[in-house]
């Protein structure tokens, strides 16, 4: 089954997703476009439902109904083989990193080439190191994820997420219980891979207003709903009082660290 | 009348709930199966499991296999001599061993051992989001991680089974004859000619069947365990209760059965 790439300008396409849990309904009729080659933020409350939305994209979790048209295809339907290639488009960042602990960083991040591609050794090798390098972690082959740093983690789960080539990479709060000094460079690899790679980059994150310098693209996500959505500069300009809340909030719960050591 | 209804809802909701959950318990045991006979094949896979399960359990099953031949060597040579057939004592350490205690004691020290190291690790890779990642890759998570444990099982228990047949025979022999003084001829030649290949094929298809068990319930509990670090130490206990619990009880319906 051939799975053509459309010539539009969304990688991926989401109309009216919704998405019951029990008795409560957390996506509640999403609707947003993802252009290819850009850098869209999901930001919002906590429990407002961005990563479950985020498991949608690549059916790690099924919706209620709704659709989802990535590169052309409409997904929501699909199973086996073909819902493989789609998921093979998809390069994913967990939260917690989810490195198999079992392995060094060089199986973790040759693990998909090794399973799923028929590649030589010799090539293997030299893509995996291509892509440490990348992410600033060459001498690291070795290490085992709990050797490793956060920051280092997620940088290997970066590279394992990158080493197939995927055109979409969804990361899920990529800087979650990192130090604060790292965030930064964590935030300048992302762009620097996105535009490196030419990917189209789903982020989650709760760094706002710090993450808003790396994005294209912004949503806002409330109540299961996209509320606002569109560039950064669109959104900040559409004095939503919602938005300006949530952003303020945050903003002053940062503010009151050096009062309170003050 | 109202509270008559309610209370009837709630049993058969009850009962839903426990049929879905042994609906998809059994459906579980299908996919590790069906995986088993679908490409692609990764051998590689289920000889890391033969090795972590199998070969690492040996040196216990030989102590174990050491010790309760030794006792029945010892409770057999006491008991036989009030009937003056201490030359049966050979025929009795080995039917025990072959029949009962080879299959059953395996099985629950492997589910005791690498039974809960499994659910352990299942459920934390489940909790830490690696099985995710797994389905992310493209690729499916009981071919990969509950398929090669099933076939390790199913390879490893018959063979440990036979280990500690043997090594209990022969502790038997230590203790009855070498230390008992029973007669060493008769112990041998009462094993030859009474153990017969229906005895052993019995013990080998418990070990299969108790294999296939505690493989399933150890994986099933290790894969769907709650995602907090509560959740992996319930699930890794659960497991161990459950798949001790289904042997015993299973082995009594094949007795009945391949008797």
């Amino acid at each position: 089954m051939a799975i053509e790439r459309n010539g539009g300008p969304n990688a991926i396409e989401v109309r009216e997703l919704r998405r019951r849990f029990g008795a409560q309904e957390v996506l509640r009729g999403v609707d947003i476009d993802f252009p290819r080659g850009q850098i869209t933020t999901i930001v919002g409350p906590s429990g407002c439902g961005k990563t479950v939305f985020l498991k949608h994209l690549n059916l790690l979790l099924r919706p209620d109904s709704g659709r989802i048209v990535t590169e052309g295809i409409e997904v929501t339907a699909l199973g086996g083989r073909a819902l493989d290639m789609v998921r093979e488009k998809f390069g994913m960042l967990f939260q917690s990193g989810a490195l198999f602990d079992s392995m060094p960083v060089f199986d973790n991040v040759a693990f998909p080439l090794v399973e799923k591609t028929h590649l030589g050794r010799a090539e293997i090798v030299a893509r995996v190191h291509e892509m440490l390098a990348a992410v600033g972690l060459q001498g690291m082959e070795n290490k085992y994820p709990s050797e490793l740093s956060g920051g280092m983690q997620k940088r290997a789960a970066l590279a394992r997420a990158l080493i197939h080539r995927p055109g979409i990479l969804m990361l899920d709060e990529p800087t979650t219980g990192l130090d604060p000094t790292r965030i930064g460079a964590i935030h300048a690899l992302v762009r620097s891979t996105q535009q490196h790679f030419a990917l189209t980059a789903v982020l989650v994150s709760h760094d706002v207003p710090d993450v808003f310098e790396i994005s294209d693209r912004i949503a806002f996500m409330h109540q299961g709903r996209m509320r606002l959505h569109g560039t950064v500069a669109e959104v900040t300009a559409a004095h939503d009082e919602t938005f300006e809340r949530f952003l303020a909030g945050k903003a002053s719960g940062e503010e009151e660290i050096p009062a309170a050591t003050g | 009348m109202a509270l008559l209804v309610g209370w009837i809802e709630r049993q058969g909701a009850l009962i839903i709930d426990g049929i879905a959950i042994l609906g998809n318990f059994f459906i579980f045991l299908f996919a590790a199966l069906f995986y088993i006979v679908v490409p692609p094949f990764k051998p590689r896979l289920a000889i890391r499991q033969i090795r972590i399960i199998g070969a690492e359990s040996t040196f216990l099953i030989l102590l174990i296999g050491t010790f309760t031949g030794m006792v029945l060597g010892l409770q057999g040579y006491n008991t036989l001599r009030r009937f003056e057939s201490e030359g049966a004592l050979g025929t009795v350490v080995a039917l025990t061993l072959v029949r009962e205690l080879g299959p059953v004691l395996t099985a629950l020290m492997i589910a005791a051992r690498a039974g809960s190291a499994m659910a352990a690790e299942l459920g934390s890779m489940q909790a830490t989001e690696q099985v995710d990642a797994l389905t992310v890759m493209a690729i499916n998570p009981v071919q990969y991680l509950v398929s090669p444990r099933v076939i390790a099982g199913l390879v490893s228990f018959p063979l440990l089974t036979a280990i500690f047949d043997v090594i209990g025979i022969l502790g038997g022999y230590v203790i009855g004859v070498d230390l008992m003084g029973a007669p060493g001829s008769s112990y041998l030649n009462g094993i030859a000619q009474n153990v017969d290949a229906h005895d052993i094929a019995t013990g080998i298809y418990k070990s299969l069947v108790f294999g296939l068990v505690v493989m399933w319930v150890c994986c099933y509990k290790g894969y769907h365990a709650e995602r907090m670090a509560t959740g992996v130490s319930r699930a890794t206990t659960e497991a161990v209760v459950m798949s001790s619990v289904l042997v015993l009880v299973w082995d009594y319906f094949l007795t009945s059965i391949l008797l």
